[in-house]
This record gives structure tokens, sequence and C-alpha cells, in this order.
């Protein structure tokens, strides 16, 4: 009962802030550009009769929340046309979303393994040496930009030593082993910024861990050193790195794919609003922008209730 | 005048620690123990002492300017003629010597003159979002933690907003938005192509992250005994914010916070720039250069690796030191 609670107030919290984001969204692209956006839609050669005909026909005679209403009703009908082609946003990005999804959700694995194994590592012969590597994976890691990352594997692995096929987006559908070898490089890109991190966060904990009650009557009771460290220690201390990976991963689907797609040329939906950023067409980056954030949101509520469900201390206090 | 608060407080400490050292210089001494913190303290002042020093690189040892075009002239390298680009387009790579140290680009500039020219932009936007990021998270952070309730409430949730975007995001979008007509501040206008908008962008973007920890540093603040000692003084909440609040912030998590933003908006400023939607041409930024080299990498990659690295060794080198301001001011901190 507590837990439903719970979860309809989390859940009423989050539409409220997806509706906030609707209108901040829409007022940075509507509100705060300078100037006339009919005057760039009508073109250069556009007589003052052209930028009205354009004016009417796109609403921007009209009042800013005539505006927001209409440009929501017509994302969310999902008639949305971009200004250069007018072709179907969500179209677009639907064409995209398999690359792109295939991008964040193996690179999330990715940085999730390697940060367990190298947190669990640098737990269990904690000491300089392990200290040291892990923080500079992690300093190096937060320092790098993916892209820049993604630059220098595709220099040393492709064209230097063509271990791996030079780039673009293959289907899993059409050649699952040409998907995989495309995709290495783009996920190790991506990933790099977060293993340092998940292995200093798994480091901690799970040194949290093995000084607890219940780690030590387990050892007691002659349980073998690896049962204990997966049956005990790693299920406490993986509680917080699961939430944290649930929004890094929303994080990095709605905002990293934006540069590793260019770099790789994975053809997904960051390539796409990177080109409409270059043609500074409006309806992609405004859709797209939109969609992001409330990935974010409802990622942020699913990962609070899961929490709840795991962690009965939180449903305690108040919601 | 004398602050009374500060000097009942201090007098407190004293008894505590044991010794009459203040915190700051506490910290000071740890971080000069640091050695690897101040190696790479020493590293970034060379990077912005050589950014700086761009002008004087430019006409006495390279003698081309940043945007100078080159692309059909021939020079001698080793001894042989080589074009500055080739026949086929291909830009010269490095030469290492005063001429093309790091290559040419496609139009046949100069890739290490442009360089620390992008480079001072590049830094000038970070430590100009940086402190974009300061005031603003100062502002809120401050304001939500010290009057707590519904100024707390309505503050946090606007936080909530921007951090519900993702960063990149959020700020390619309101680059795209701002570059198109530029920013009408009231008192003066911005053109679209001004370094001041990514700056604005990124510092914007990056609030909450240091806005939500200096809200709960000054939660806690506010309930220590030199605050209950400044009410008692009867002093006014906005001299106690000044008078202690703000101090104690400034030797504590601000220093932090400044080093660790620094290199975040530097990294920002070049996935924006990179994406067209930060520096806008003809300005150079490390972020614009690997955009621009993006294209040729499987044949002339020093385009995109000589940027990407400068930028790595610049956010790497902040990050280092600013993680030794850290464990200098962390109480818990063993270092003495």
């Amino acid at each position: 009962m507590y837990l439903l609670i719970f979860t309809l107030k989390r859940l009423a919290s989050a539409v409220v802030v997806l509706f906030a984001v609707s209108v901040l969204t829409f007022l940075i692209f509507f509100a705060i550009p300078n100037g006339n956006p009919a005057l760039r839609l009508a073109g250069r050669t556009a007589t003052p009769a052209d930028i009205h005909n354009v004016e009417v026909a796109y609403g921007f005679d009209k009042p800013i929340y005539v505006q927001y209403e209409r440009t929501m009703k017509q994302i969310f009908t999902g008639r949305i046309q971009s200004y250069t082609q007018h072709l179907s946003v969500f179209s677009q990005i639907k064409r995209g979303l398999p690359a792109t999804l295939s991008v964040a959700i193996g690179a999330a694995i990715v940085w999730m393994l390697i940060g367990i194994v190298l947190g669990v590592i640098g737990a269990l012969r904690a000491g300089k040496a392990t200290d040291v590597a892990v923080s500079t994976v992690s300093f190096v890691g937060i320092s790098a930009p993916s892209f820049v990352v993604g630059f220098i594997l595709l220099d040393l692995f492709v064209y230097k030593t063509h271990i791996f096929p030079q780039v673009g987006y293959v289907p899993i559908t059409q050649n699952p082993v040409s998907w995989l070898t495309h995709m290495i490089l783009p996920w190790f890109s991506m990933a790099f910024l977060y293993i340092g991190i998940y292995a200093q966060v798994l480091r901690s904990s799970v040194l949290d861990a093995v000084t607890t009650d219940a780690v030590r009557t387990a050892r007691a009771k002659g349980l073998s050193p690896a049962k204990v460290m997966i049956k005990h220690v790693l299920r406490v201390s993986l509680i917080p790195i699961v939430s944290l990976w649930g929004l890094d991963f929303a994080g990095a689907l709605a905002g990293t794919t934006l540069v590793i797609e260019v770099v790789f040329n994975l053809q997904g939906v960051g390539q796409y609003t990177y080109n409409a950023i270059g043609a500074l067409d409006v309806p992609p980056i405004l859709v797209v922008t939109i969609l992001g954030a409330f990935f974010v949101v409802l990622m942020n509520a699913v990962v609070d209730i899961l929490y709840a469900v795991l962690d009965p201390r939180i449903r305690a206090g108040k919601g | 005048m004398v602050d009374q608060a500060a000097v009942v407080s201090s007098s407190i400490e004293e008894e505590t620690t044991g010794s009459g050292d203040s915190p700051l210089r506490l910290a000071l001494r740890r971080l000069r123990r640091n050695k690897i913190a101040l190696f790479f303290g020493v590293i970034f002042l060379l990077v912005v002492l050589v950014c700086l020093l761009a002008p004087v690189y430019a006409n006495d040892i390279a003698h081309t300017g940043p945007n100078a075009n080159h692309i059909s002239e021939i020079i001698k390298v080793n001894g042989k003629a080589t074009p500055v680009v080739n026949t086929i387009g291909l830009p010269i790579g490095p030469t290492y010597h005063s001429k093309f140290f790091f290559g040419a680009d496609q139009n046949g500039r100069d890739i290490a003159v442009r360089l620390l020219y992008g480079g001072r932009n590049s830094l000038a936007i970070g430590f100009m979002a940086t402190i974009v990021t300061m005031i603003g998270a100062l502002l809120f952070g401050v304001t939500a933690g010290f009057f707590r309730g519904w100024t707390d409430t309505i503050l946090s949730r606007l936080l909530d907003l921007i951090w519900a975007y993702p960063a990149l995001l959020l700020a390619a979008a309101l680059g795209v938005s701002l570059a198109v007509g530029g920013v009408n501040l009231g008192f003066a206008h911005l053109s679209g192509s001004s370094i001041l908008i990514p700056s604005m962008v990124i510092g914007v973007v990056y609030i909450p992250y240091v806005a939500r920890p200096i809200r709960g540093e000054v939660l806690t603040l506010r309930e220590r005994e030199f605050v209950d000692a400044a009410r008692i003084l009867g002093y006014s909440r906005v001299r106690i914010i000044f008078s202690e609040i703000l101090p104690n912030l400034s030797a504590s998590i601000l220093p932090v916070f400044f080093a660790l933003q620094l290199a975040q908006s530097i990294v920002l400023e070049a996935a924006l720039s990179f994406l067209g939607a930060g520096v806008q041409p003809p300005s150079a930024s490390w972020g614009t250069m690997l955009s621009d080299g993006s294209g040729l990498i499987s044949v002339s990659p020093h385009l995109v690796l000589v940027p990407g690295i400068m930028l790595i060794i610049a956010a790497l080198s902040v990050n280092v030191f600013g993680d030794g301001i850290r464990q200098a001011f962390d109480p818990r901190s063993s270092r003495h």
C-alpha cells in the first residue's frame, strides 16, 4: 500500500516536470531567439508578402500560448515536420532509433561490467598500485570528451591497424557479426567516461559492505569467499550502482550519442539531430530535446520507485 | 569593525583543533605537500601561459596568423620542397619546425598557431562559463538553503527542471537558439558569433550541478554555533549570509567546484562547438578545430589528434589539481 502511494506520488511529480520541460523547451526555441523565424524560412529572395505568408502558415503571428498549444499538438499527434525538407520528424527518429539504442545500451553494459570487475578487484587488493590505476582511469575518463576518445580509437584501430572495419552502421538483423564489429569502438568511446567512476563507487561500497555484521556472520558459518562476495557483498553494494546506472544510461542515450554517432557515422537519432543543428532546422531539435528530457525524467522516476522496492527505509520516509 | 561572531567561533574551533591555524591555511599546507596535484597545477598554468603567448608565437616563430591561408604555398621540409596542401587537397603533416610545427589544415592554416589562438577561446569560455555557474549556483543554493521553506521548494524545483535535460542536449538547444539571432540583454546586444554566448549557455546548464551541493552545505552551516552566535548578536539575515555563510563556503567547497567546473566547461565547449552549436566561425576553439578536421581523420589524423590531446591535457590537469584542492579541504584527510 505504501509502495503504491509512493509510486503514484512519484509519477504525479514526474508528470508535472514533463509539462514544465515541454514549456521550457518550447520557450528556448520560440521565445528566446532574436529575430523573426519567418525571415529565415522564407529564404533570401523573399518579398514582405512571402514573409507574411510564412508567418501565417506557421502561426508565428499568433500569441505565444497558441503557438505552444499548436506545436505540442503537432508533436503528440506525430505530425510535426522539419522546416528544411518537410519530412516527418517522427519517421526520421524511428529510422535512427535502432542505431542509437544499439550504441547506448551496448555502451551502458560495457561500462557496468568493466566497472564492476575493476571495482571488485580494487576492493579485494586495496593498496597503492590498484588505487592509482583506478583513479588514473577515472581522471582521464572525466577529462577526455567521448568523441575525442572516439577519434583516437578510430585512428589507432581502424586507420592505422585495420583491426576494426570502417565506420558506419550495420543493422543487427542484417548481419549480427558485422553489427558487433562496427559497435565495439563506439561502445568503448562512450563507456570510457563511466568505467573509472563506476569502479571507484563500487570499490568504496564493497569496502563498506565487507565490514558489516551480515558478511562477518556469513564468513563465520564457513561460506566460501566467492560465495560471500556474490551473495552478500555484491548484492548490497550493487544497489547504489544500479540507480546511478539508470540515470547515466538516460543521459548517455539522450546526450552523448549526439557526438558519438557523428564520429562513427552511425546515422542514428544523434546524427539526425546533428544535421538539424547544422541546418538550424528547429523542429527535429525541439522534438529530440523534449523526448530526451522526457526519457531522463521517466528514468529518474523509475529508479526512485525501484529504489523504494529494494530498500524499505526510503518508503518509510516522506515521499 | 571586529567581527564578533567570527571571534567567538574561531576561539571555539581553536580549542577543538588545538592549533591557531585557519582551515584555509591548513588546506594550503596540505596542498603544498601534494606533489602530484602541484605538478598538474603547473601543467595547467603552462597551458594557459602558452595560449596567452599565441600572438608572440604567431608573429615571431611561425610568422603567420590563425586565419592566414597558405593553401598554394610550397615550403621546404628537411631540404625537400613540399606543398602546404597537395594536389588532392591533403594538408601537410607535422614538420616539428617553426613553420607548420603541427602541420596545416585543409585551408593551409598553421595548426599550431590555431591551436594556441583556439586555446584562448576554449580557456576563456571555460573560465567565463565557470564564473556564470558559480554565481548562479551561489544565488540559488545559498538562498534555497538559508531561507528553506517555500523559497527552497520553488528554487529546487526550478533546478530540477534544468537537471532533467542531458547537459549536452540542453546546451546544444540553447546554443542553436541563441546563435541564430544573438542575445538582447537590454543594455547590450551580443551577436550570434560572440564567444559570450557559449560561455553563458555552458554556465547556465551546469548551475544545478553546483547549486545542489551548495544548498546542502548551507543547510548544515546555518545550524552551526557561529551562525547561532551571529543571530544572538542580532545580525540581519543578509549580514549572516555575507559575513558567516559565504566566507565558510569560499574556504571549503567553492574552490573545489571551481576547478571541477572549469574542466567540465572546457570539455562541454569542445562537444558543443563540435556539434556546431558553440563557437561560430571564423573564431577558432579546440572544439571547432576538432569539427573542421573530423572529415579527414582517415588521411590526416593530426587535424583531430592535436587539438584533442591538447584538450585532454588541459582538462586532466585541472581535474587532478582540483582533486588535490578537494583532498586539502577534506577534514577527514589524514595529511596535515
